[in-house]
């Protein structure tokens, strides 16, 4: 009665991870459908924006633009602002990034790809470390009182339900995107079929630039909401999900976007719910245990096609 | 002469550690190397062994231990088998699942089992003692070589002090020996293996596998046996490691110390090749060991020093990749 009384909640907690995930997992999906390897360096990517948008704060303050707040949430216009101009920001990076080292590899062996997102990886988190420091941060300290919803059971703050809002509102986007630009359409052309797409007159290099700077834009707010919703952020915070955001993106079939935000409210739900019955300390095993399971079951994931 | 002696002892020191690294190099190079597995989770193989091998050989828990069985004290070969033998276990169970799939699969897998293998060492305080770790692992005939130099230095109180020194730092001089002897014994095996025929179909499978299924190889089998084998002799690096650190936790096994490194080793010493393996393991480690000493110039904090060191080793990694893919000794083409 106890554990299943605390269910309700534990959903809600799970679909508000989830969120979080899930936007992190659309990146890894379209790398690996569009540039064809599994970059593990995304989790960094993550951190590298909270971090970003970190460091723009009291920029933003220092330039007089007001810290307006936003009513009930723990932030205010100054952290949006923050998180918007921390995506371009690290979309430049990651696009630089791309320039020096992995335009060079495009025609090597997708495993040598892998290795040196690997590295990748390491060395972003630690120039993080090197710049501010392992200590956890804080975008705001302010004390949120939660909201109760009776007939649900449940209580769940103000932030949350921006996250969630954030979460809906951008995966809309990236439909609309995918689905109706020019831009959108070239990228699931060359998901589909990258010679082919080629052969079509659709120009890969600029295709390969958008998945960048979408993938970036979209960890860069799934590490800000990272960090809104733990209170802080380490610069290990992206290593730290990117076990669960891959079992995520494999759950919903690798490759396939819709698939990462399904298989990432999955993954969120299920760790949440998980900790009703086995110790918190395995939390972090969840996310393999999924993996491992659907790598038996079916490999091609939920939405995915078979290869 | 006492610089000298010094100078002798960190070099013995050295050899220990990047001994150690040449055998996970050598486990991965057969995986990797050989058979194009990718498994970057090294680190939880290394951690199996080095906990099996403690477990056998250690002490029983004692009063103040938060353990409730373990420390069977058999002797350190036993332990060391045992070791190569749960970690090849382990392998098994990992491979069922994604040896028949894509590479990524079996990456992202092994990244999971080296996390959950720090999780239940962390988390199962019963057999492992939680985060405080195992203490009190024996090394081998420590008694007998330390309590002979400690005898010698004090029937000759006349000896040079940079004599004393060296003599002091005797057992270190013993489990070098040792360590090389594992390190010789395994690039022997391995060679041998690498020259069979059966080295030959991990090398087909790993340029292309589908000409080795045609041909009537069952590939996933090859494969399995190629990432056992790796891991077993993983899994033995561990018990090196246990035996003469004398104390692991589940800090020891981070995936930079104990996966990443390994990686660059290879990479840097030539990929498929075990000579290069070795002499990666030895290169990286004097890198990694050599910036200690610069970075203590600098005009940086603790943390920072300890981040700027691991971007230095990031950085060599893509330089390797981008000007020298083959590494420093490439794999000689049969």
């Amino acid at each position: 009665m106890d554990v299943l009384s605390r269910i309700p909640q534990l959903l809600t907690y799970g679909l508000i991870s989830g969120c979080i995930l899930s936007l992190g997992g659309i990146g890894v999906s379209l790398t690996y459908s569009i540039l064809g390897f599994s970059n593990f360096a995304h989790g960094d990517f993550m951190a590298l924006g909270a971090y970003i948008a970190l460091a723009l704060l009291p920029a933003i303050a220092w330039l007089g633009i007001p810290a307006a707040s936003l009513g009930p949430l723990s932030f205010g216009w100054d952290w949006i602002l923050a998180v918007l101009l921390a995506a371009m920001l690290s979309s430049a990076c990651v696009v630089l990034l791309d320039r020096l080292l992995f335009r060079q590899l495009r025609s090597a062996h997708r495993i040598t790809l892998m290795i040196s997102t690997v590295g990748v990886a390491l060395a972003l988190r630690n120039l993080i470390q090197f710049i501010w420091g392992p200590q956890p941060q804080t975008y705001a300290s302010a004390i949120q009182k939660a909201i109760r919803i009776e007939r649900l059971g449940i209580r769940i703050k103000p932030d949350q339900i921006f996250i969630i809002l954030v979460a809906l509102t951008l995966a809309t986007a990236l439909h609309l995107f995918l689905r109706y630009t020019k831009i959108g359409k070239a990228m699931r052309a060359t998901s589909d079929n990258p010679s082919l797409a080629r052969v079509c007159g659709i120009k890969t290099e600029r295709v390969i630039l958008w998945t960048w700077i979408i993938g970036a834009s979209l960890a860069t707010v799934a590490g800000a909401l990272a960090g809104i919703e733990n209170k802080f952020i380490t610069p290990e915070l992206g290593w730290q999900m990117l076990l669960s955001i891959f079992a995520a993106v494999i759950l919903g079939g690798i490759g396939n976007p819709y698939g990462a935000i399904v298989g990432g409210l999955v993954v969120g739900i299920s760790e949440e719910v998980s900790t009703a019955f086995i110790s918190t300390g395995y939390k972090p095993a969840v996310a393999f245990v999924i993996l491992i399971l659907m790598l038996l079951i079916r490999p091609t994931g939920l939405l995915g096609r078979k290869s | 002469m006492e610089i000298i002696a010094g100078i002798v002892n960190y070099l013995v020191f050295f050899g220990i550690t990047a001994g150690t690294y040449g055998v996970l190099s050598l486990g991965l190079n057969l995986q990797w190397g050989q058979t194009g597995l990718f498994n970057i989770g090294v680190a939880g193989f290394y951690a199996v062994g080095a906990y099996t091998a403690a477990l056998i050989s250690g002490p029983p828990p004692d009063a103040w231990d938060g353990r409730l069985v373990g420390g069977l004290e058999l002797p350190f070969l036993i332990g060391l088998l045992a070791a190569a033998l749960v970690a090849g276990i382990v392998a098994v169970l990992i491979g069922l699942p994604t040896l028949r799939l894509r590479s990524d699969y079996l990456a992202i897998a092994t990244i999971g089992i080296a996390e959950t293998i720090r999780l239940i060492l962390k988390n199962e305080s019963w057999l492992t003692n939680g985060v405080w770790g195992l203490q009190q692992i024996p090394s081998p005939l420590y008694a007998s070589i330390h309590g002979w130099a400690t005898r010698l230095v004090d029937a000759h109180p006349d000896l040079p002090v940079w004599v004393q020194r060296l003599v002091g730092k005797a057992y270190n001089g013993f489990y070098l020996l040792l360590v090389v002897g594992v390190l010789v014994l395994l690039y022997l095996l391995t060679t041998r293996l690498v020259k069979s025929p059966w080295g030959r179909v991990l090398r087909a499978i790993r340029e292309d596998e589908s000409v080795v299924a045609m041909s009537g190889k069952n590939v996933f089998f090859y494969r399995m046996q190629a990432l056992v084998l790796g891991a077993m002799i993983m899994g033995i690096g561990g018990a090196l490691y246990a035996h003469y650190a004398r104390f692991i936790s589940p800090n020891s096994f981070e995936p930079l110390y104990g996966t990443f490194l390994v990686w660059v080793m290879l990479i840097l010493g030539g990929t498929g090749s075990n000579r290069g393996a070795i002499l990666g393991a030895f290169v990286v480690w004097g890198i990694w060991a050599g910036t200690d000493f610069v970075a203590a110039y600098l005009p940086f904090s603790a943390p920072q020093i300890a981040a700027l060191r691991i971007i230095i080793i990031g950085i060599l990694l893509e330089v390797v990749i981008l000007l020298k893919p083959n590494g420093l000794l490439p794999e000689r083409r049969r």
